[in-house]
């Protein structure tokens, strides 16, 4: 049966959101369908034994990228369960040493969520601001840590801008006070270096998809020297030791192995002709009158330009570019009126962030397809300039933050 | 989201887009929403005096697709009437023209407001909004 799918956008330049998976990724998975369909916990057979080794092998891959013990990393089916498993385990194993969470306001909706599920049960939290640029000031987070401050979650590389924290600082900080360091690096493999036996890190998270594996698959990094312990959120028949049960997907592990021994071998010079691509991208826009980059420039991921057309509305900007596939912090493109939090929370003004667009670029990613970009962007933002009654009074020199709007 | 097809044309090719001088006596300009929420429309009737018919319109709007379409619908359908049919034209009319989603409602209902807004400014103009009731928003 073959379902309708969507005509396919000419340009992909939304790496964030999603990566298609590596040709070598679909080639590696697909015998763990057919002939080698064995359930890794079976040790009666054969077909389980070599579905174990499988698993086991991939085990490897992903612990190699991050410079961890392979018997840190615990499967789950995403960053999203990665992240759950984390904080609600951690905050149940240590509730009685404190009641305590900080976290981040410009974290992924995985961590805010469940911080707040975790405040519902009774515990405590404060949602930190981060500065203009993205960043969080580390006094501000020392702070923010209290005597009873048992947890700390902070992301490696933002979903929507990109910017790098200092988690090598961070997390000394954290680890000087005995407070567990949970780090949200969905965004971040394959993207920066990261060697956890360095790293002041007890619990990382880590997706598949956003490093061209498989959807459904992810896993959780949880520290043995010094040791993290966790309560289960998932009972069952006691896999990953206990600490999340259910039947290992032998093909999607597979393939998130392979994803990231691809990522490992590839991301220095993958890293270099990101960059390049980003600078061309952003030395186009930059020839656009009042066009603002969101996030620090430097501490800075090269796959992310996220940047706000002043006096242009986001979702009539993406509805004009339709050959390019990108996405919006603007309400419209979602369900809400609420403009991007995390554009909210770096200061800009409402206005700016209904006018951002988040270009992320990768593997697949040509200097033909910037090129298209730039001179598309150019063509629309100037005619839906022309359009806009915002631009008409930038150009009469009047101040739109003195006019008393109608609110709706 | 996928658009309808009124709305592409409208998007892609909107119609009466400009300005008209707002200090000429014969204009009513209509400015409604707030950047903040992500839409800002100007719209604005010319008006024959000696008719009281509005003979041309003008546009600019800043917001997503649906909202630039509504807007640009609407100054078609303002022109050659009357002030008092003009404002008659309600925001049900607009996104079933477009075939507006329900998230997409407060774009036409904005629109409406648009056309009310700027036929209220031409009458404070002209000194010939007697009674203008139920003109509020």
């Amino acid at each position: 049966m073959t379902l309708p799918m969507t005509p396919h956008y000419p340009i992909y330049m939304d790496y964030g959101a999603t990566t298609p998976v590596d040709l070598r990724v679909v080639e590696a998975m697909i015998p763990w369908l057919r002939e080698h369909f064995g359930n890794p916990a079976s040790r009666s057979h054969a077909w389980g034994w070599e579905a174990e080794a499988a698993v086991e092998k991939a085990r490897e891959e992903v612990a190699a990228l991050v410079g961890a013990d392979p018997r840190e990393i615990v499967w789950t089916s995403g960053a999203t369960e990665s992240n759950n498993l984390a904080l609600k385990g951690a905050a149940h194993f240590y509730k009685t040493r404190g009641k305590h969470i900080v976290t981040v306001k410009t974290e992924h909706k995985a961590v805010l969520d469940t911080v707040r599920e975790l405040e519902r049960q009774g515990f405590e939290a404060t949602y930190l601001p981060v500065q203009e640029n993205g960043l969080l000031d580390h006094d501000a987070f020392k702070a923010a840590l209290r005597p009873d401050t048992i947890l700390a979650s902070v992301m490696f590389v933002n979903n929507e801008i990109g910017v790098i924290q200092d988690i090598t600082t961070l997390g000394a900080i954290c680890r000087e006070r005995g407070i567990i360091f949970h780090v949200d690096a969905a965004q971040a493999t394959g993207k920066v270096a990261i060697n956890l036996m360095a790293l002041p890190i007890d619990l990382m998270s880590l997706a598949s998809h956003k490093t061209y594996g498989p959807k459904g698959i992810g896993a959780l990094y949880v520290r043995r020297k010094p040791r993290v312990r966790l309560e289960a959120q998932m009972h069952g028949g006691g896999h990953e030791r206990g600490m999340r049960s259910g039947t290992l997907p032998t093909h999607q592990i597979v393939g998130m192995g392979e994803a990231f021994r691809i990522s490992r071998a590839e991301m220095g010079a993958e890293i270099e002709r990101i960059r390049m691509l980003q600078r061309r991208l952003l030395r186009g826009i930059s020839d656009i009158e009042q066009v603002f980059i969101n996030g620090d420039l430097e501490r800075r991921v090269p796959h992310n330009v996220n940047a706000s057309f002043n006096f242009v509305e986001g979702e009539s900007l993406i509805m004009g570019i339709k050959g390019i596939a990108v996405s919006s912090g603007s309400a419209c493109t979602s369900a809400s009126l609420e403009p991007s939090y995390v554009l909210r929370a770096l200061g800009r003004s409402d206005e700016l962030a209904h006018s951002s667009l988040r270009m992320t670029i990768g593997r697949f990613t040509t200097v033909d397809e910037i090129d298209t970009a730039v001179s598309t962007l150019k063509d629309r933002v100037a005619k839906l300039r022309e359009l806009s009654p915002l631009w008409e009074m930038y150009r009469d020199g009047i101040d739109l933050s003195t006019i008393q709007w109608t609110a709706h | 989201m996928a658009y309808s097809d009124k709305v592409i044309d409208h998007y892609e090719n909107p119609r009466n887009v400009g300005s008209f001088d707002k200090s000429d006596n014969t204009v009513g300009t209509g400015m409604v929403g707030a950047p903040a929420c992500g839409d800002v429309m100007k719209l604005q009737i010319k008006v024959d005096p000696t008719t009281g018919l509005i003979e041309d319109a003008r546009f600019k709007t800043y917001g997503c697709g649906s909202a630039i379409a509504s807007s640009s619908l609407v100054t078609e359908w303002v022109k050659g009437k009357t002030l008092d049919e003009a404002a008659t034209i309600r925001n049900s009319q607009i996104a079933e023209e477009l075939a507006l989603p329900p998230v997409k409602i407060h774009c036409s209902i904005l629109a409406e407001d648009a056309i009310k807004a700027a036929v209220q400014d031409y009458k404070s103009k002209a000194g010939a909004g007697s009674t203008p009731a139920g003109e509020a928003h």
